[in-house]
């Protein structure tokens, strides 16, 4: 089971201070929680993607291969990668150079984006969200894994005779999870490919995520990629901790008051009550996220969320500590003790590696025979 | 004996409000006709008031909290919806379509909806057709023919005022229990029986 961080990237002032952190402040302070997410043994860090302010990361390839060169071990990440305004031929490009630099540590997160003007901004009608994330991730599939496409459709100007470059790595496209809050088109289309299916939790009540993602895993199962325990499922989370748990909810109260997400709605008690959100100790944070299993299932990757609403990077940091200090090490142990042998971890590229040779092998085998 | 499930929505802030009031008898007409066809009716009532925060945290988050999840799906398997709104400057009250703005869309599609406002005076009864029915038609509701507006005089009325009233809510009543007789929910849910991917990529690009 992989665990992990994603980062919104927003520029919030710290209502506590006053202060606003500069996009230079915030960039780098991206990088910097990256690393410590690497540092503390996470195995996931993921960037959103955004096109407005006050969010600084719209090109997370940018961010992502600089961070790729300054760690050795972490899976680099989007959450998400806009399937819908961006021209797939770029993602193609854009993730496989990517892919290359990270020798392999690389995925990626569909979304189709909420932001209304962003689809006009790049020519686009916010009505055709579903369409537009079906076609393009369907080309992109496609340019992946031929190498040369004739292709024409609704959404793109055709395209003949074209070949994306680079490649992937050892011809082993980026493993792609597609995440989707409430649309069961998306969960069709990630159980169609056998792709991995994220549902970002931390706004919606359990019974909700429930019906989502029980859909994922029977049409998994459906189209031939395994069982509905074997599909591939990633969660969203979101913690703040202190030893003391009267400390946590002190500190942080401010910070969920006036988060522009969801300042002046529930009152944090009620939020924590109906949403995955826990703000406690790190014993709470742990019997919480293991709620998670019995909710869902197996699962195979656990992100939260750490550094927004204004925190000062200072706390992040020390967030991340508690977290793969105290949290994580306990998580893994919890999960894997009575998590059946035929359910499988997230695929990484060494994985995906290692299925094909064994593939190549078994024909060899059969052709011998 | 076949049942048809109706949701009643008061918007009146008082208790007990001339909303409410409106609103159950609009909703024993509504019985009474549908037990004329041999047809039980299961009903909730429901008070605005009772979810007021729980409406504004689904509007600035999107969070439903409280007893508002219940509603929302009751709402969403309903036969047929009464829906009264005391009338505040010149319209439904904020209360009242931040509720409806925060129902999912689609749920009320094709699902006859009586409606009914209650104001200090009779000269707002027109909020009827320049305010309620057109809210509901977006919804692609079916918005019965007879609206009842019901002015603090209605209250206190002679017997022939209160004969008026009472004449307008059992045709009211009438007109919303025929269509929540013939009502049939599809029955569908997207998250049960999704569109197949090969029909997703109908006329698209592959």
């Amino acid at each position: 089971m992989q665990f992990g961080i994603f980062s919104v990237g927003d520029v919030t002032t710290d209502p506590t201070t006053g202060r606003t952190p500069t996009e230079h402040e915030r960039i780098k302070a991206m990088v910097e929680i990256a690393l410590k997410a690497e540092e503390v043994g996470l195995d996931v860090f993921a960037t959103g993607e955004h096109h407005n302010p006050p969010f600084v990361p719209s090109s997370p390839t940018t961010l992502l291969g600089y961070i790729a060169a300054k760690t050795e071990r972490i899976v680099l990440s989007t959450a998400t990668t806009l399937i819908t305004t961006n021209d797939p031929v770029k993602i193609a490009e854009d993730y496989a150079s990517l892919q290359h630099l990270a020798d392999g540590r690389v995925d990626l997160m569909m979304g189709r984006g909420n932001t209304g003007p962003v689809y006009p901004w790049f020519g686009y009608d916010i009505r055709e969200g579903i369409p537009m994330a079906l076609e393009h991730y369907n080309l992109l599939h496609r340019l992946w894994r031929e190498d040369v496409v004739n292709w024409e459709g609704k959404f793109r100007t055709p395209l003949q005779g074209f070949t994306a470059t680079p490649r992937p790595l050892d011809g082993i496209p980026p493993f792609v999870w597609h995440g989707s809050i409430r649309s069961p088109e998306i969960a069709e289309q990630a159980a169609y490919y056998g792709d991995g299916f994220f549902h970002n939790n931390i706004f919606w009540p359990a019974t909700h995520t429930k019906k989502l993602i029980s859909l994922y895993r029977r049409r998994y199962e459906h189209y031939g990629h395994g069982k509905a325990e074997q599909a591939i499922v990633g969660l969203g989370g979101q913690v703040f901790m202190r030893k003391n748990s009267q400390d946590a909810v002190k500190e942080f109260r401010p910070y969920f008051d006036h988060a522009p997400v969801y300042g002046g709605g529930p009152s944090l008690e009620e939020f924590t009550r109906e949403t995955p959100l826990t703000v406690g100790s790190p014993q709470q944070v742990i019997d919480r996220t293991l709620t998670f299993r019995e909710m869902f299932g197996d699962y195979q990757r656990q992100l939260f969320l750490m550094d927004h609403a204004g925190l000062p990077l200072k706390t992040v940091l020390e967030q991340l500590d508690l977290l793969g200090e105290e949290v994580v090490p306990v998580l893994r142990k919890e999960f894997a003790a009575g998590r059946p042998a035929h359910v499988p971890d997230a695929p990484v590229h060494a994985s995906m590696l290692a299925a094909r040779r064994a593939g190549d092998h078994d024909q060899d085998t059969e052709v011998r025979a | 004996m076949s049942v048809r499930r109706i949701v009643t929505v008061s918007a009146g802030l008082s208790t007990p409000s001339s909303s409410r009031l409106l609103a159950d008898r609009l909703t024993a007409a509504t019985e009474r006709s549908l037990g004329d066809r041999g047809i039980r009716a299961r009903v909730r009532t429901v008070e605005l008031r009772d979810l007021a925060h729980d409406v504004m945290n689904a509007m600035v988050t999107q969070v439903p909290t409280g007893e508002l999840p219940g509603v929302l799906s009751d709402l969403a398997e309903a036969d047929g919806v009464i829906a009264v709104t005391p009338v505040f400057n010149a319209s439904y009250s904020g209360l009242f379509k931040s509720f409806f703005d925060v129902v999912d869309q689609g749920a009320l599609d094709a699902v006859p909806v009586l409606v009914g406002a209650t104001g200090g005076s009779p000269r707002h009864s027109l909020v009827l057709e320049h305010a309620l029915r057109p809210l509901f038609s977006y919804s692609r509701a079916l918005v019965v023919p007879t609206g009842v507006y019901a002015a603090s005089e209605d209250w206190g009325a002679d017997d022939e005022g209160a004969r008026e009233l009472n004449e307008r809510i059992e045709r009211a009543g009438r007109q919303l229990a025929l269509l929540a007789a013939d009502h049939e929910r599809s029955g569908r849910d997207p998250y049960d029986e999704p569109v197949a991917f090969e029909d997703l990529m109908s006329g698209l690009g592959t």
